[in-house]
């Protein structure tokens, strides 16, 4: 496979899992604003932070008002993280690929694109928001569905599968560093309503606020919740899940290519420090301290497989 | 007078080929056919079969319209084309042989000297240079037009890089999707083997030291290219990487792509490149979309690239102009295919002619293509013709001249039921040790009523195009 090829599979599937997760926030803070009361623009600002935009917001924008956030996440194309400049890159990385997809997986791909083209070329109104989430949501599980179903599973799944790994896990970090203040025990109000919806909040951000109570058959407690989101290997938004998962892609192309890289050392590493933990250990070290560590190894590993495996 | 209709020969009366796909015509619900057409359109955007078109930004993805009458080519029509093409294959082969090497027409003093050196399609570099297997065009697709029941005439040969035949492609899978039952009444000659003949095509074409199967690539200058549809598709459907001139160099004399586990030699390159951008060490410096160093192991007899560098001459509209004299010396026979009759602008008389009869003649560049830089005659406003009467007068070179040819129309499917159509066709042949020529092709139809210029880019649409065995 040329290394370009494996280049545009890694980013098709981190865009598309960027165009997911955008959504996932945007929809988590629209929440928010709906259950809160006093600061719904905080929130935003959160969601901002979250999505990794916040810079590039101020830069367009004076003031963090919900309809400016959300426009900004969704549409503005200045934005490189909107999920119209994703769902443009996706595709433009799906073409360069076009070979290396089914026609299922790219059909799917450029049907998103059609969709988003289209609901995302004026401002959406606030009560087609669910509708445009929906959508996003719904066609990104088709994009996964038929990538699934019909992909041989050799190196072209797997640099795909490393792509969404990377970014998932990136994410599901971010939303926690954005919100570990609000999980850390020395906060005072423990388990007052505020934190609830809080609590509730992050855990919407990855789908996962019914899952939990499945899980956990209790109420929300900050040190589950982190427990859940970083070690539990069940959930599939979780770093250790990603890692599982980066680290099976990983090993088949070192089994099928006959050589590893650096790249694997670093997986490894990074999933040992999500296995067979416990959560008070985290804690410990400093939640914080532990993800910053962790988005910047995160990092470092994709930086390791587009050099290993000749992307540029 | 009335332009020959391909397939009424009278008001309810279809000509032999489309008698039984006539009847069938008839038989059918508008409706239900209307829906079909609705339903080609979505799977044609729903695939992404689109063109980019320069210069129009927000419309920057197109489809080609798509109509669902298909073009009807009968047994005995088809062999005669078929030696037609044949022959001027093969004149024009030798034609580029020659020139490269011993120049010998224009030793025997049937083509200007001038026309050949200072063509801006003819190659300096290529002199001298053998191509393996001794191949020039390895692809080549030539648009013939029809003016009546047994007249054709070839009106450009596409020896550079002919592109079309993803749509070839795709019209026929669209059509056997929607009418299955067409295919069961009708015995249509198949094309879907073009993309594993052309991989066999093109590995028989390989440089002699190549054992095994050849590696097989295809170069394109990437996803903004207007025919990079065509580029994926081809690759794809041939199993062979598609390559752009960042994932190649040149590495221990061969040229190599950038793979996950290093380096792996090409031995056929199937470029859609223009010869210009191919190389920078060689010709344009800035060009990113080649490869530095490659016209120096296509030297060396180390890759093959198809088509060869040079073959643009071969398709320049002045060089065009001498074709039955070609075709005459290097095949020692007639043409079997006329040459539409075409003035050079830059003989003084001929020029003359042209500038006094503007109005019924097409005049084009004689290196343009797609439609563009070209007045059409008769549909022309007086405004237009002076404004090109000054083109002509500044750079008569740059044109020829060609009679407006009253081009045979086949119908399209409309709201009223059938409108007849102008049309052309592209054949797509392709060269290696033998010629082999896919039935039937590509038929561009222009959608406007009356209008003769069938190029996507100016609004032309395209039809599936059956030749029916015997």
């Amino acid at each position: 496979m040329l290394g370009r090829t494996a280049n545009g599979l890694f980013w098709m599937f981190r865009y598309i899992e960027r165009a997911e997760n955008i959504a996932r926030l945007v929809d988590a803070g629209l929440r928010m604003s709906l259950t809160r009361s006093g600061d719904a623009d905080d929130e935003w600002t959160s969601v901002l932070c979250s999505a990794g935009v916040a810079d590039g917001y101020k830069a367009r924008h004076e003031a963090v008002t919900e309809a400016h956030a959300v426009d900004f996440l969704l549409r503005d194309t200045e934005n490189p993280s909107s999920v119209m400049s994703v769902v443009q890159s996706a595709r433009d990385n799906a073409r360069m690929v076009r070979t290396a997809l089914t026609r299922e997986a790219w059909e799917a791909t450029n049907e998103l694109w059609m969709d988003m083209k289209s609901m995302l070329a004026k401002p959406v109104r606030g009560e087609n928001l669910p509708d445009l989430l929906g959508a996003i949501k719904r066609q990104t599980a088709l994009i996964r569905g038929a990538f699934h179903g019909t992909m041989l599973r050799n190196e072209i799944f797997d640099f795909a599968r490393v792509g969404t790994f990377i970014e998932r896990a990136d994410n599901t970090a971010r939303i926690l560093d954005v919100k570990y203040y609000v999980l850390l025990p020395s906060v005072s109000y423990v388990g007052s309503s505020l934190d609830n919806v809080q609590w509730e909040s992050i855990l919407r951000s990855v789908s996962a606020h019914r899952s939990y109570r499945w899980v956990y058959e209790a109420e929300y407690q900050p040190t589950n919740i982190a427990d859940y989101l970083i070690l539990n290997a069940r959930m599939p938004r979780s770093l250790a899940y990603c890692y599982r998962k980066i680290g099976d892609s990983l090993e088949s192309l070192a089994r099928d290519y006959g050589e590893s890289h650096m790249a694997h050392l670093t997986a490894t590493k990074t999933l040992a420090r999500l296995e067979g933990r416990d959560i008070a250990d985290i804690f410990d070290e400093g939640l914080h301290e532990f993800l910053v560590g962790f988005i910047i190894q995160n990092n470092k590993l994709g930086s390791e497989i587009a050099e290993a495996y000749r992307f540029y | 007078m009335t332009p020959f209709n391909e397939m009424m020969a009278g008001d309810d009366d279809a000509r032999p080929p489309y008698e039984k796909y006539y009847d069938w015509f008839s038989a059918q619900d508008p409706k239900r056919l209307a829906a079909k057409s609705r339903d080609a359109e979505k799977i044609f955007r729903r695939t992404g079969i689109t063109f980019a078109v320069y210069g129009a930004k927000e419309a920057a993805e197109r489809l080609i319209p798509f109509d669902i009458i298909p073009r009807i080519i009968s047994a005995k029509e088809w062999r005669r084309l078929e030696q037609g093409i044949e022959q001027r294959v093969v004149a024009l082969n030798a034609f580029l042989d020659d020139i490269y090497h011993k120049q010998e027409i224009v030793k025997a003093g049937r083509m200007p000297r001038d026309l050949i050196a200072k063509n801006e399609a003819f190659l300096p570099q290529m002199i001298g240079v053998r191509p393996p297997g001794n191949v020039y065009t390895h692809i080549i697709g030539i648009d013939i037009v029809r003016t009546g029941e047994d007249q054709f005439y070839v009106l450009e040969d596409n020896a550079r890089t002919p592109s079309g035949v993803s749509y070839m492609l795709e019209n026929r899978e669209t059509m056997m999707q929607m009418f299955p039952e067409l295919f069961s009444k009708n015995r249509v000659r198949p094309v879907e083997n073009y993309p594993a003949l052309l991989r066999k095509s093109l590995s028989a074409a390989a440089p002699q030291g190549c054992n095994g199967t050849p590696t097989v690539a295809v170069l394109t200058p990437g996803i903004y290219n207007s025919a990079y549809y065509e580029h994926a598709f081809l690759a794809d459907q041939m199993g062979v990487e598609l390559v752009e001139g960042s994932d190649l160099r040149v590495v221990d004399g061969r040229v190599a792509m950038r793979t996950t586990q290093g380096y792996k030699a090409i031995d056929v390159l199937y470029r859609r490149v223009d010869d210009d951008y191919l190389d920078p060490l060689t010709f344009k410096p800035d060009s990113a979309l080649g490869v530095p160093g490659i016209m120096d192991v296509y030297r060396a007899g180390r890759i093959t690239i198809a088509n060869a560098p040079g073959t643009g001459i071969a398709d320049d509209k002045a060089i065009y102009s001498y074709m039955p004299e070609i075709v005459e010396f290097y095949t020692g026979r007639k043409p079997i295919l006329e040459n539409v009759p075409t003035w050079r602008c830059s003989e003084a008389d001929s020029l003359a002619y042209v500038l006094d009869n503007l109005e019924d003649l097409v005049v084009k560049e004689v290196h343009g293509s797609g439609g563009y830089g070209m007045l059409v005659g008769p549909t022309s406003t007086k405004k237009e013709r002076a404004e090109f009467a000054k083109k002509l007068a500044a750079r008569p070179g740059n044109y020829i001249a060609q009679p407006t040819l009253s081009l045979s129309t086949v119908p399209i499917f409309v709201k009223k039921g059938i409108a007849p159509r102008h049309v052309d066709l592209r054949p797509f042949v392709l060269v290696s040790d033998k010629i082999n020529i896919i039935p039937g092709g590509l038929t561009r139809v222009a959608l406007k009523e009356g209008s003769l210029v069938v190029n996507s880019s100016q609004g032309g649409g395209t039809k599936d195009t059956w030749v029916l065995e015997d």
